[in-house]
């Protein structure tokens, strides 16, 4: 039989196969070089940038909840200069596309200085517009008087998404958050801004407290939720946004095996995103490539793109 | 750094709800430095999801046929724990014969290389089971002395400037007592209900202990000769007691070494959940840590 196909296309990026890594739970991929081959995944996404360094939040910054874990590390990064002068290149030696996450705490405007610089750099395969991170404060919005995410704001998302777009050819993610009543119409925001692909969701806002000392577990009080507890809800969402939309879906959410990942394929993503997994077995993303060629080839599917939606409902 | 399938050689309770796991893994073993940990999936399932983090106690050669004189093959790593969550009491059922998912070793462990050089005197402070990664290095410190000291007398002389400092809320959580006398270390006890040793801190037994030294300024056996312009500290135990040493050292003007413990999630560097805020900004336990020197440490 003919090799299964896994190579999908995101915008004008062809990937060899469609498993990429969840922004800010694969460092900068020299953390994983001991224990896999870096080559072998589809794109790497970055921890997410930002114009000046950040510190990040607080202490304690993650603790583990039922199938799940809650993080607040807010966005600690070097800063755009330090990461393209330091991070990079190493990044660039690997081989696999590079796709750089970018955000701001509460300026829309800095996505479009971080895009035009990103945008002069070959060795940067794509971006993602992370709009969605809890862990900052938010913009406020005039309209709303109210701080909330770019992703939490149809309008914002659009106005961001199309500014980028105005300044960069480059292969452009939008990064969708799961805290909003209807996921769809953002996605339909981003997509009509020119967005390539989205990709969702990113972390759900949760809570753990300590009852002896009744103080939250994280510092700020406030997390993202990630893992398998949260895969559920991120599969409903993917299948509702790709009802809607004609953009390739990147999906996660607490994909932590082979069929946890082809659960996403089938629910209509065209890539999957492995991210709280990489903390537990930093050999997951390559032993779910290896997992879906194996279902492919047991099932006779030629192509992964047909399995892409494909659900018998 | 290595993730493998480590067997279980032996799991025994040493007493009450202290446990000593012993597993195969020669690749790390090889490799491990006292200080540095080992990430254990616990369960294959989702409860718990994360690893957790232990110091690696000691380590030790597989079987007797690998009694080399020379260059002993490391095989076995040995963990210290106590059974206090989900994690460790499943741990605690485990079995000799079953395999556990490791990654190790990982941080950075102690610089011990400039002490055991028969001048510097050399503490260790250990609160609770802060005495886990203590073991691993004073068996080091004992082990690796320049060939020169080899010699008995010499070498007598280094490990009786070797004391350690073990602290626990009662003698029942004092632990490793009789392993670091057969390393030939001195060995103090400091228990919070007297019921052992001195009563009180073990942060105070170690002021009590350079204070004694400082006066004298001479080679008292009772105190194991600390030399207080070259002694270093090296310690592990909770935060307060970390930072009580970090004070203890300033005042004194010595170095301290100090095992830092955190909310540790991928153990790798990757998801900087861990940090610690040092005067060079913060700073991952997993990856810069788990040991710093105390004064580098923004408490």
């Amino acid at each position: 039989m003919k090799q299964t196909n896994l190579e999908v296309k995101i915008g004008k990026l062809r990937l060899k196969n469609p498993m990429m890594v969840a922004s800010g739970t694969f460092g900068y991929a020299e953390e994983f070089k001991d224990f896999i081959d870096l080559r072998q995944l589809g794109a790497i996404v970055t921890k997410t940038i930002t114009l000046a360094p950040r510190q990040g939040n607080p202490m304690p910054r993650t603790c583990e909840t039922p199938a799940g874990m809650l993080n607040s590390i807010g966005l600690e990064n070097p800063g755009i200069d330090k990461f393209i002068a330091e991070k990079l290149p190493a990044l660039k030696k690997i081989g696999a596309p590079v796709i750089v996450s970018i955000a701001s705490e509460d300026d829309p405007q800095e996505f479009t200085a971080l895009a035009r610089r990103l945008d002069k750099l070959k060795e940067v395969a794509g971006i993602e517009l992370n709009i969605s991170c809890p862990n900052i404060r938010g913009t406020t919005s005039p309209r709303h008087h109210v701080t909330r995410l770019i992703a939490q704001d149809a309008k914002a998302a659009d106005e961001v998404v199309r500014a980028v777009r105005k300044v960069t050819k480059k292969t452009l993610i939008t990064k969708l958050s799961p805290n909003v009543t209807d996921i769809t119409e953002i996605a339909l925001a981003a997509e009509k801004a020119g967005t390539d692909a989205v990709s969702l969701v990113n972390t759900f806002t949760a809570m753990s407290i300590n009852v002896e000392t009744r103080k939250p577990k994280i510092a700020l009080a406030v997390a993202g939720l990630s893992g398998p507890a949260i895969r559920p809800i991120a599969l409903r969402m993917v299948w509702e946004v790709y009802q809607k939309i004609s953009v390739p879906i990147i999906g996660m959410g607490g994909i932590m095996d082979t069929s946890s990942a082809l659960e996403f394929f089938l629910a209509g993503a065209s890539c999957v995103s492995v991210g709280t997994a990489n903390f537990i077995n930093p050999r997951a993303t390559i032993e779910i490539i290896a997992g879906i060629k194996q279902y492919l080839r047991e099932n006779k599917i030629k192509d992964i793109k047909a399995l892409i939606g494909n659900l018998n409902i | 750094m290595f993730q493998l399938k480590a067997k279980l050689f032996d799991n025994q309770r040493v007493k009450d709800n202290y446990f000593r796991l012993l597993l195969r893994a020669p690749q790390i073993a090889e490799l491990a430095q006292p200080g540095q940990f080992v990430q254990v999936k616990i369960g294959d399932g989702c409860q718990p999801l994360l690893r957790r983090p232990f110091s690696i106690h000691r380590i030790s050669q597989g079987s007797p046929r690998h009694h080399v004189t020379t260059s002993p093959n490391y095989e076995l790593i040995e963990i210290l724990y106590e059974v206090l969550g989900q994690g460790t009491q499943l741990l605690a059922q485990k079995k000799a014969g079953e395999y556990l998912d490791i990654i190790g070793p990982l941080g950075n462990g102690f610089n011990y290389r400039a002490t055991g050089d028969g001048r510097r005197a050399t503490v260790l402070v250990a609160g609770g089971m802060g005495v886990a990664p203590l073991l691993f290095l004073a068996d080091r410190i004992v082990t690796t002395l320049p060939l020169r000291l080899r010699s008995g007398q010499a070498r007598h002389h280094v490990t009786r400037k070797t004391v350690v400092l073990l602290g626990a809320k009662t003698y029942r959580q004092i632990l490793c007592e009789k392993d670091f006398k057969a390393l030939g270390c001195a060995v103090k006890i400091a228990t919070d209900d007297g019921s052992r040793g001195f009563k009180g801190k073990v942060t105070e037994l170690l002021k009590n202990i350079l204070v004694t030294s400082h006066k004298s300024q001479v080679t008292s056996q009772a105190y194991a000769s600390c030399d207080i312009k070259y002694a270093t500290i090296y310690a592990c135990g909770p935060y307060p007691m970390l930072k009580a040493v970090s004070n203890i050292a300033k005042h004194y003007d010595i170095t301290a070494q100090v095992s830092l413990e955190a909310h540790v999630a991928c153990g790798i560097g990757a998801c900087l959940g861990c940090v610690v805020n040092t005067r060079g900004g913060y700073q991952r336990v997993c990856k810069e840590g788990p040991i710093f020197n105390a004064e580098k440490i923004v408490w």
